[in-house]
């Protein structure tokens, strides 16, 4: 994205993500992997319980690959997006959730406690713009929140990977979902790396033991929270490793492991550089 | 083997889905107007099932089940202990996620706004004054 202006800029969302931008969810390999690189990510944060079935709500569920990654695991789900034409290549992959048309901006419409966890792949620094006239960001944040927060089960997590634009983005995106109640941090995968860095808002719903940054249950409601740039001691796992590398890759074998998956045993290969054959 | 399915709306999503038009206090159980329905069969997991008794409001679902002409399918209420009762955790799993709306609409109980479903999907989007 740094020859490329933001999609953001280019168009509301709804346009933006029309049938063409839609079908690079199913053809382009590339865009296909990173999104379920995030969400499995996103999942991993989430830190359901072991084993058990949920029930998790995926905020701008697109063309549903990371709605796949949840099926994957074992979850059910439920996607909202404001593209019919993602929704509709969602459709077309034969999906295991339910969907509806909807605006996150105008609020989560469903029922209090319904979800045990909530996931979100590079949608909420949409909602920082303004794209019709009426459209007020810190208010349609604030309204997104505010009813995410209630439609969730008390002591369940939110994870958002997002694309903010600047500094200041991010802060406005953290104030209202402090203001609508959550506690939380911002975790930064390989802050080092321009290419592989990854911002995840992860949020906490009701009064949680801290697993992450400083704030959260020292004395304080968990609404007070310090959010933090970068990864703090406290937060659930280190991982800095440079992408690609021998530890990224031995780092991933291992999550793949645990998840229940067969992966290649580490050999002195592992992350080597290959000659290139033509 | 898990079966694989079109996205559609179940009545799992029914029963979750409140109106949320401005001004309105009690938007639920929205009231299902349905042209065109289908039954899939899914794999039965009791114990998603059994975790969702809790969540699941059983009167909404009940009235679902008239709304699109199966009232007979479902007790009148859940009866004790229900989730460890593996024959009524089959009628809810039928119930929750085997019967899809397809076309048609879900109206809030207190507008009268109409949400239209198309090819499976509700529409929830709201206009500027709804907001
Ligand atoms: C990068 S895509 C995410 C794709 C998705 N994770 C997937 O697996 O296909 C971002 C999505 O956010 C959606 N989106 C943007 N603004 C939204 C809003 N205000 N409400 C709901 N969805 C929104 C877009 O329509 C788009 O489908």
């Amino acid at each position: 994205m740094t020859s490329k202006r933001r999609p953001e800029h280019q168009a509301p969302p709804e346009i933006f993500y029309n049938e063409e931008e839609a079908m690079k969810y199913t053809t382009n390999s590339r865009m296909i992997e990173i999104q379920s690189e995030m969400s499995e990510r996103a999942i991993e944060l989430l830190n359901l319980p072991e084993g058990t079935p949920c029930l998790i709500l995926d905020v701008g569920c697109g063309s549903g690959l990371s709605g796949e990654c949840l099926t994957e695991h074992g979850h059910e789900w439920f996607g909202m997006d404001i593209s019919a034409a993602m929704l509709n290549v969602a459709r077309e992959r034969e999906i295991d959730g339910d969907v509806v048309l909807a605006d996150a901006g105008q609020g989560v419409s469903f029922r209090p406690g319904t979800f045990d966890g909530v996931i979100s792949i590079s949608a909420l620094q949409w909602l920082c713009n303004a794209d019709k006239k009426y459209h007020k960001p810190q208010k349609r944040l604030y309204t997104f929140f505010s009813t995410l927060y209630a439609s969730m089960k008390n002591g369940s997590r939110a994870v958002f990977q997002i694309y903010p634009e600047n500094p200041q983005q991010l802060e406005l995106i953290t104030t209202q979902s402090v203001r609508a109640g959550f506690g939380g941090g911002v975790v930064v995968d390989y802050p080092n790396s321009t290419k592989a860095k990854k911002i995840f808002l992860c949020l906490f719903c009701g009064n949680q033991t801290p697993t992450l940054p400083q704030g959260l249950g020292t004395g304080e409601s968990s609404q007070h929270v310090k959010y933090t740039q970068e990864r703090s001691q406290n937060s659930f796992h280190k991982r800095q490793s440079i992408k690609k590398s021998r530890d990224w890759i031995a780092e991933k074998k291992e999550r793949r492991k645990r998840q229940g998956k067969s992966v290649r045993p580490n050999t002195k290969y592992t992350g080597r550089k290959r000659k290139t054959h033509f | 083997m898990l079966l694989s399915r079109i996205l559609n709306m179940r009545l799992i999503t029914h029963n979750m889905l409140t109106s949320h038009v401005k001004g309105v206090t009690n938007g639920y159980p929205l009231i299902i107007e349905a042209t065109e329905v289908e039954e899939k069969e899914v794999d039965f997991n009791p114990e998603f099932i059994s975790r969702m008794m809790s969540r699941i409001e059983w009167p909404a679902l009940v009235k679902a089940m008239e709304w699109i002409g199966k009232k007979d399918c479902l007790p009148e209420e859940p009866i004790e202990n229900c989730e460890k009762d593996n024959d009524f955790l089959q009628k809810a799993h039928h119930a929750l996620m085997e019967i899809e709306v397809i076309t048609g609409s879900l109206k809030c109980p207190e507008s009268g706004r109409k949400f239209p479903i198309s090819n499976g999907i509700p529409n929830m989007l709201l206009n500027e004054d709804e907001v």
